[in-house]
C-alpha cells in the first residue's frame, strides 16, 4: 500500500526543515565579520601552502570503482535472498554461478594489486 | 490462552494521518531528544572510563549541559573560508543531517498498540521495503561528508572526506552481505516481520547468524566513523577530518549526524540480531500485524505489551550504544591500509563465503523437512540450533584461522609478539660470553 509512505514523506519534510531552520538560525544570530585571516584555510596556524585541488592518490578511485561493482552485485544478490526458500536448489546454484564470476573478479583484482595500500 | 483476534483491524484513513503525524513527531522529538542526552553520556563515559568526573555543573549530574551546548552553538560567530564553494559548504551539514535523522522511521520500537478494535503499528513508517529504505538513506549519509571535505577547500578537510568516502563505501558491502542472510529466513525485507520470525523461531538471529552479526557489528562501526575506524577525524592528522572548516550551528549539525548515526545503527542492531522489542522466552508478545487478507497474525496486542516491549526495545538499544562509546576508549585507531585490508581482503570474501554456507544450510534443512517451528525434546528450537552450529564453525574460522592475528586480534597479540622477540634477543645476548659467567 503506498499510503506507508506517507509518514516517511513527512519524517523527510520535517527533517528537511529542521536542518534549513538550523543553518539559517546560526547564520542570522551568528556575531562579527569577515576578514582576510579568518576566511584564510586553516593550516595549523600557519599561512596556507600551495592550493587544495591537487591530484590525490588514484586508489581513491580504484575503490569507488570496485565497490560499484560489488555494490551491485549485493544489489542483485538481495532478490535472490528475499525469495531464496520458494526458488529452491536451482536458485542456489544460479546464484553460485553468479558469486563465482564476481569472486574471480575479486581475485584478479587481488592479484592486480589493486587492493593494496602502501 | 485464547484470544479474540478476529474483531481487529487496521486504522481508517483519518485515524491513519492522525496515528501518523502523533508518531512522527513523537519519534522526531525523542529522536533530538535522545541524541542531545548521547551526547552528555558520550563525555561522562569518557569520564568514567578515565577516572575523571566530566560534566556536572550545569544542571543536576551536568543533565543541562546538551542544552548549554546547543545555545552556545547557536549564538557562535560562523566562519566562511573565503575560497569554499558556497552552495556546497552549506548543503554538506544538511545533507548529512536529513538522513541520519529520517532512516529511524521504519524500526519498529514497540509491539504494536491497541485502541479499542483498532491497531496502530509502533513504527512511524511500516513501509513494505523496510531495510532497504534504511540503507538507501545511510548511504546517502556519504555524499555529506565527501562534500563537506571538498567545498572546505582546506587540505585536512579533502584527506578526511576522501578517507571517509572510501571507508564507508568498502564496509557498505560488508554490512550488505551480512543483512543477506537474515533475509533467507525471513523471506522478507519488512523490519516487523524480520521480529516476528524471531519471536517464532524462538531464537534471536544474533546467535544463528553469528558471523552475519559480527560482521554487520564491525561495518556499523565503520560507517559511523566511530573508533576504532574514526580515520577521517584523525585528530593526531587531520584536526578533525572533513569538519575542519565548520563552526557554530553546521558543525554541530554533523555532531547531530553522528550521534543519530550510532542511535539508529545500535536500534537495528537490536532490531536485526536481538529480537528487537521482544522481551525472550515469553510468547505471549509475539505479534507481527496484518497479514495480506487482512487477518491478523500472532498474539492480541495490548497498551501495557506495547510499554514492557518499548522498554525492551530502549534495553537492547541502549547496551550497542554503550559498546560504541567504551570501545573508543578501549581500542586504538587502525592504520588505512588495514582497514582497507580488513575491509576488502577479510570481510568482503569472508562475508561471502558466509552468505554461500548459510544459504546452503537454509535449503539443506527445508530439504529435510525442518520446520522453524521444530522444537527438538520440545525446548530448543532445531532449525535454529543447526544453523548456530554452522555459524559457530564458520566464526572459529574467521577469527582464528583467515584473520591469523592479522587484524582483529589487534594489539594484544602485536605485544605478545614483540615480548617473544625480546625474549628471544635477551637469551642470545646472554649467550655471547662462551666459556665466561655472564655480565652482571
Amino acid at each position: 500500500m503506498l499510503r506507508s509512505y506517507l509518514p516517511a514523506l513527512i519524517m523527510l519534510a520535517i527533517s528537511v526543515a529542521n536542518a534549513i531552520f538550523m543553518v539559517v538560525l546560526s547564520t542570522v544570530l551568528s556575531p562579527g565579520g569577515r576578514t582576510k585571516v579568518k576566511s584564510a584555510p586553516y593550516e595549523s596556524g600557519m599561512d596556507p601552502l600551495g592550493g587544495t585541488r591537487e591530484r590525490f592518490s588514484v586508489k581513491f578511485y580504484m575503490v569507488a570503482i570496485l565497490f560499484i561493482v560489488f555494490d551491485v552485485e549485493t544489489v542483485f544478490l538481495l532478490p535472490w535472498a528475499v525469495s531464496l526458500r520458494p526458488l529452491g536448489w536451482e536458485g542456489f546454484a544460479s546464484a553460485m554461478i553468479f558469486i563465482f564470476i564476481l569472486t574471480v573478479g575479486l581475485v584478479y583484482e587481488w592479484k592486480k594489486g589493486a587492493l593494496e595500500w602502501d | 490462552m485464547q484470544q479474540n483476534v478476529s474483531q481487529l483491524q487496521p486504522l481508517g484513513d483519518t485515524g491513519f494521518l492522525i496515528a501518523s503525524l502523533a508518531k512522527v513527531i513523537l519519534v522526531f522529538s525523542v529522536l533530538m531528544v535522545v541524541v542531545a542526552l548521547l551526547t552528555l553520556l558520550e563525555r561522562k563515559v569518557s569520564a568514567w572510563m578515565q577516572d575523571r568526573l566530566g560534566p556536572n555543573r550545569v544542571g543536576p549530574g551536568g543533565l543541562g549541559q546538551p542544552l548549554a551546548d546547543g545555545i552556545k552553538n547557536i549564538l557562535k560567530e560562523e566562519t566562511n573560508p573565503a575560497e569554499a564553494n558556497g552552495v556546497f559548504f552549506t548543503l554538506a551539514p544538511m545533507l548529512s543531517i536529513i538522513p541520519a535523522l529520517i532512516t529511524f522511521a521504519v524500526i519498529p520500537f514497540a509491539s504494536p498498540l491497541r485502541l479499542g478494535n483498532s491497531v496502530v503499528p509502533m513504527v512511524v513508517a511500516d513501509v513494505p521495503v523496510g531495510v532497504l529504505f534504511l540503507l538507501a538513506f545511510s548511504s546517502l549519509g556519504v555524499y555529506g561528508i565527501v562534500i563537506a571535505g571538498w567545498a572546505s577547500y582546506n587540505k585536512y578537510a579533502l584527506l578526511g572526506g576522501l578517507r571517509a568516502g572510501a571507508q564507508m563505501i568498502s564496509y557498505e558491502i560488508a554490512l550488505g552481505l551480512a543483512l543477506m542472510s537474515v533475509f533467507f529466513v525471513v523471506g522478507n525485507v519488512s523490519l516487523p516481520e524480520v521480529v516476528y520470525r524471531q519471536q517464532e523461531m524462538n531464537l534471536w538471529f544474533a546467535l544463528p547468524f553469528s558471523v552475519s552479526f559480527l560482521f554487520f557489528w564491525i561495518a556499523s562501526f565503520a560507517e559511523t566513523n566511530r573508533l576504532p575506524f574514526d580515520l577521517p577525524e584523525a585528530e593526531s592528522e587531520l584536526v578533525t577530518g572533513y569538519h575542519t572548516e565548520y563552526s557554530s550551528m553546521k558543525f554541530s549539525m554533523f555532531f547531530i549526524a553522528e550521534y543519530a548515526h550510532v542511535l539508529t545503527v545500535s536500534a537495528l542492531m537490536a532490531t536485526l540480531f536481538l529480537g528487537g522489542w521482544d522481551i525472550p522466552g515469553w510468547g505471549r508478545d509475539d505479534m507481527l500485524g496484518f497479514d495480506a487478507r487482512g487477518q491478523w497474525v500472532g498474539a492480541r496486542p495490548e497498551w501495557w505489551l506495547t510499554l514492557l516491549t518499548f522498554g525492551m526495545f530502549a534495553i537492547k538499544t541502549f547496551f550497542f550504544i554503550m559498546v560504541f562509546m567504551i570501545v573508543r576508549w578501549t581500542v586504538p585507531r587502525f592504520r588505512y591500509d588495514q582497514v582497507m585490508d580488513l575491509g576488502w581482503k577479510v570481510m568482503l570474501p569472508a562475508a561471502l563465503a558466509a552468505v554461500v554456507v548459510t544459504a546452503a544450510t537454509v535449503l539443506a534443512l527445508d530439504s529435510f523437512g525442518v520446520q522453524v517451528t521444530d522444537r527438538w525434546l520440545r525446548i530448543f528450537p532445531t532449525y535454529g540450533l543447526v544453523l548456530t552450529a554452522v555459524n559457530g564453525v564458520m566464526l572459529a574460522l574467521v577469527l582464528w584461522v583467515l584473520d591469523k592475528g592479522h587484524v582483529l586480534s589487534g594489539t594484544g597479540a602485536m605485544e605478545a609478539k614483540r615480548a617473544h622477540a625480546q625474549e628471544l634477543a635477551r637469551r642470545r645476548t646472554a649467550r655471547v660470553p662462551v666459556g665466561g659467567a655472564a655480565q652482571p
